[in-house]
């Protein structure tokens, strides 16, 4: 079963990206890449919280309590990629029968949960003051509780399984079918009528004054790199329990 | 590589399937979708008569009349007007020119009972200073337009 890195290369006429998809050889760059990201996570985080909250001005109608958007909008965005690239990786694992990718697709979920639930509680907290209720059954919103609905799924699915392939298996249908369901999250506020109001950043511009957008985009790219971090951590750490009898953890262990 | 092509054709022939299956059913339930119904779709009567619904639009400018805990206003989508009355306390941002969503009842009077009432924001976000100098700008023009007829 096995296989040693040269004929790897062989397999796949010697492109080195494919090489990578062995946990093995992936297990130290994703350590590093882990690394990376905790450090630009912290430092945009902090320069995007100060310039946020004590630099940006306050909004002409709905005062101080917009400030939300600086960590409602980016948890937003991360839900409905990480939903994305857990489709991705999941459609890869089906296809090639990569074990490394369904890990991937796994080490994703709880962050993906995790961030939908951010934007729905700081959503309920801004809507109580602005809109006078803290949840509607708008499409907006509903959608992306159904997106919650479907992380949570995916979760409890893939560890039903004694079988981790077949739990591989099984997710990965939810998370191909679920997928479905983020250009409908992304599309509602233009298809129907809702409470939730539309875009203020779209492709070519927005609806927002500059610094706020500034503070709103460093914001984003902080939650890219915690969200890659914490990934690549739990990658690791599935990666270490999935191949505890490989011979290099094995190796490495008795040193 | 021929199996694995044919898989990863077999994953995004399914999506495909799935996704225009979506699409048609999501087309099929467009107005149970809908949050809310336009002034226009009121007056063409389009929402439902017997039963409750909401009625979302700008509140009407100048339209807002207040006895105690009584509201009455209008909502507007620029090319019909729907007259609301409502009892209670409006939430904050509920203001003249601004969006609202009411949910009640339109009475055969026309009036709209309303039982809730909630503010729409909009997408734009500045600075209480930049929000003078629009307002501004567009009081210039309205006088500049007036001047001119």
């Amino acid at each position: 079963m096995a296989r040693t890195e040269q004929q790897s290369n062989d397999r796949f006429n010697g492109k080195w990206f494919w090489r990578y998809a062995s946990p093995a050889a992936f297990y130290p760059v994703a350590g590093t890449i882990e690394k990376l990201c905790w450090f630009l996570a912290i430092s945009l985080t902090i320069v995007g919280l100060y310039i946020g909250f004590f630099r940006a001005p306050t909004d002409a109608t709905q005062g101080e309590v917009y400030r939300v958007i600086y960590i409602h909008v980016p948890a937003a965005w991360m839900a409905m990629v990480i939903y994305l690239a857990m489709a991705f990786w999941c459609a890869i694992g089906l296809a090639f029968g990569t074990r490394l990718s369904f890990m991937m697709s796994h080490a994703l979920a709880p962050t993906g949960a995790i961030m939908a639930a951010i934007s729905l509680w700081t959503g309920a907290l801004w809507g109580r003051p602005t809109w006078g209720t803290y949840w509607v059954w708008d499409a907006r919103l509903t959608s992306t509780l159904i997106l919650f609905f479907l992380y949570v799924g995916y979760i409890a699915l893939a560890a039903a399984f004694d079988d981790k392939k077949k739990g591989d298996r099984a997710s990965a249908l939810i998370a191909l079918i679920g997928a479905v369901n983020v250009p409908i999250i992304y599309f509602s506020v233009q298809w129907w009528n809702t409470l939730h109001q539309g875009a203020s950043v779209r492709p070519g511009g927005s609806s927002m004054a500059t610094i706020m957008l500034t503070a709103m985009m460093i914001m984003a790219f902080a939650f890219w790199a915690y969200c890659i971090a914490v990934a690549m951590n739990r990658l690791r750490t599935q990666i270490i329990e999935r191949e505890r009898s490989a011979a290099w953890i094995q190796s490495s262990v008795r040193k | 590589m021929t199996l694995k092509q044919k898989r990863l054709g077999l994953i995004a022939a399914g999506l495909l399937l799935l996704s225009s299956a979506v699409g048609l059913v999501l087309y099929a339930l467009q107005d149970n979708l809908q949050f809310f119904y336009t002034p226009t779709q009121v007056k063409s009567g389009e929402a439902p008569q017997s039963r409750a619904f909401r009625v979302g639009g700008l509140v009407e400018a100048g339209s807002v009349k207040r006895t105690g805990l009584d509201v009455s206003f209008q909502v507007t989508d620029t090319a019909q007007i729907v007259p609301v009355t409502y009892t209670g306390i409006l939430p904050d941002l509920f203001k003249e020119g601004k969006g609202v969503v009411a949910q009640g009842t339109l009475g055969p009077d026309g009036v709209f009972r309303a039982k809730e009432v909630l503010a729409k924001h909009d997408e734009n976000y500045m600075p209480p200073e930049a929000q003078a100098a629009v307002d501004k700008a567009h009081q210039a023009r309205e006088r500049a337009q007036k001047t001119l007829k």
